[in-house]
């Protein structure tokens, strides 16, 4: 059985952990085990972060490394863990992070696509547009087609320009 | 003081509300969840915080054009009876009911618009809809959110949309649902696999009282739980296709049990008449289930002349703190039960006992 995570080595580390009803299995190689700080069963849940598995578990075990704050209201991963609410607007800022992982499961998408409040909408629709033209701006210079880059760049100037002033 | 019951239209008004297919849905709401930017949400901030949002957001809610001669107050100025009252009502939530200082209430006069202010979030603001009129509550709250937006500064991401206490609720922070009387699918024993292809949707579906309540009196509530990724038309439009599937799921049972096993039903129905019109001690909750069976017989013509009003009224006036209220001394459990019977035998001797067979009916 090969390591999974040099794909290289064989695995003679090899961890189970059920959560819920889900078993996780992760077969390392000695030298990764250890490169994970993987030296008993019962830090398995950092190396489940960092191999990037168990996404709905990422908040907890997130909350096992460094206690993280919010800096606006003081409100910690162990407070979310225990109330499954946030202290303020801020926290999904400074949790961002491991609330990633726990949005996918939750809901249908990770980006809002409804209403928005009137006085942001024209703010919203233009950074979207300026992301979408410094996407283009990118495939142009790729494509060495310096004309078209040439004429993007003027775009987007004068689109963050009017942005500026708005705010 | 003001009072909430001087406020309140009585019990007998309330069930002359009337919308699309009431006979089977009671009710439509649309809540969104809002909250100011800057402020700690209400589960997490202290006292004076959570004073100074109830604060900025009570007078910006009342000075709203559809909350014209609105009523507010305090959650602290409530009795616990009070509280239960607006529970039994469904204007707030338990959750609510079980708040205090720096959280309160403000009621539009016709009961269309319910705004519970620091929740679980700084606002959660409802629209109420007799039976199905859920694209229109939805329209109704779309304007009334677009109005206060212009006096309180919401707290919006542009990636993630409106930042809620609890990430389920983020992005339109939105809740369509509806409040279904269903006694046809469960004697038909349909509702369990309902429930299931209902959730399969990724609609969830609650008793009475919402998250965590029995189904009491057949009464079950669906909404949806996803809120980010969506717009909230097509969250509505979900609800509606839903929707109109479960009532003719109901419409065709009654049919089927009309058809297939009349005497089981007329033995329910006649059942729920005879203990309920002929008790001495009655619990709120067998009240619900029988009062539940006598709507079906109202709604199937057994009961010719009664009136459907006066089973809705007495579905809520019999709930204990609607009961409490029409007394003067504090009751225990059991002086309830008996207070409720004499009740119920009252109000329902002007109802005759079920005929054996609906008029035109199949002769058997």
């Amino acid at each position: 059985m090969q390591c999974c995570v040099c794909k290289e080595k064989p695995a003679t580390v090899h961890l189970t952990q059920i959560v819920g009803d889900k078993m996780q299995k992760l077969d390392l190689c000695e030298e990764c085990a250890k490169a994970k700080g993987i030296n008993d069963p019962t830090s398995f849940a950092m190396a489940d972060l960092m191999l990037g598995l168990g996404a709905s578990q990422e908040l907890d075990q997130s909350a096992a490394g460094a206690e993280l704050k919010c800096p606006r209201c003081g409100f910690s991963q162990a407070d979310f863990k225990k109330s499954g609410r946030l202290g303020c607007p801020d926290c999904y800022k400074t949790f961002a992070e491991g609330l990633s992982g726990l949005l996918k499961t939750m809901h249908k998408g990770t980006r809002h696509i409804g209403k928005v409040p009137e006085a942001l909408r024209a703010t919203r629709e233009n950074s979207d547009r300026l992301k979408s033209l410094q996407k283009k701006l990118a495939k142009a210079i790729e494509g060495e087609d310096y004309e078209t880059a040439a004429g993007l760049r003027d775009e987007i100037k004068s689109l963050s320009a009017a942005t500026a002033k708005t705010r | 003081m003001k009072d909430i019951h001087a406020f309140l239209c009585s019990p007998a008004e309330s069930t002359h509300r009337h919308g699309p297919h009431d006979r089977i849905v009671i009710s439509s709401r649309v809540r969104l969840a809002r909250n100011l930017r800057g402020s700690a949400f209400p589960g997490w901030a202290k006292k004076p915080e959570r004073v100074k949002v109830f604060e900025t957001i009570q007078p910006a809610v009342s000075s709203l054009v559809d909350m014209k001669d609105s009523f507010f107050e305090a959650m602290d100025n409530f009795t616990a009876l009070d509280k239960q009252i607006l529970v039994e009502r469904h204007l707030i939530s338990r959750e609510h009911a079980a708040k205090n200082v720096g959280s309160g209430l403000v009621l539009n006069r016709d009961e269309t618009f319910c705004v519970m202010i620091n929740e679980e979030d700084h606002l959660r603001m409802q629209a109420l809809r007799p039976g199905l009129q859920l694209r229109q509550a939805w329209n109704a709250i779309d304007t009334f959110d677009s109005a206060l937006e212009k006096k309180l500064d919401f707290a919006f991401d542009s990636e993630l949309g409106y930042l809620t206490a609890c990430p389920t609720n983020l992005g339109t922070g939105i809740r369509v649902s509806a409040m279904l009387h269903l006694p046809g699918c469960v004697l038909d024993e349909q509702i369990n696999p309902i429930i299931q292809s209902v959730n399969k949707l990724g609609l969830a579906v609650r008793g009475l009282y919402g998250e965590g309540t029995e189904a009491l009196g057949n009464i079950f509530q669906v909404s949806n739980q996803m809120t980010l990724g969506e717009t909230e038309s097509v969250i509505v439009e979900r609800l509606e296709k839903v929707l109109a599937q479960i009532i003719e799921h109901e419409q065709n049972a009654r049919e089927r049990l009309l058809e297939k096993k009349p005497k089981v039903v007329f033995n329910h129905i006649g059942r729920a008449y005879g203990i309920l019109a002929n008790a001495h001690s009655i619990s709120s909750k067998e009240t619900m289930n029988l009062l539940s069976l006598l709507k079906l017989g109202v709604d199937m013509s057994l009961f010719p002349g009664a009136d459907r009003a006066l089973v809705d009224e007495l579905f809520l006036t019999t709930q204990p703190a609607h009961l409490q209220k029409q007394l003067s001394d504090k009751l225990t459990a059991e002086e309830r039960d008996l207070l409720r019977a004499d009740m119920l035998r009252d109000r329902l001797k002007g109802v005759n006992r079920p005929v054996a067979r609906p008029p035109g009916g199949p002769a058997n």
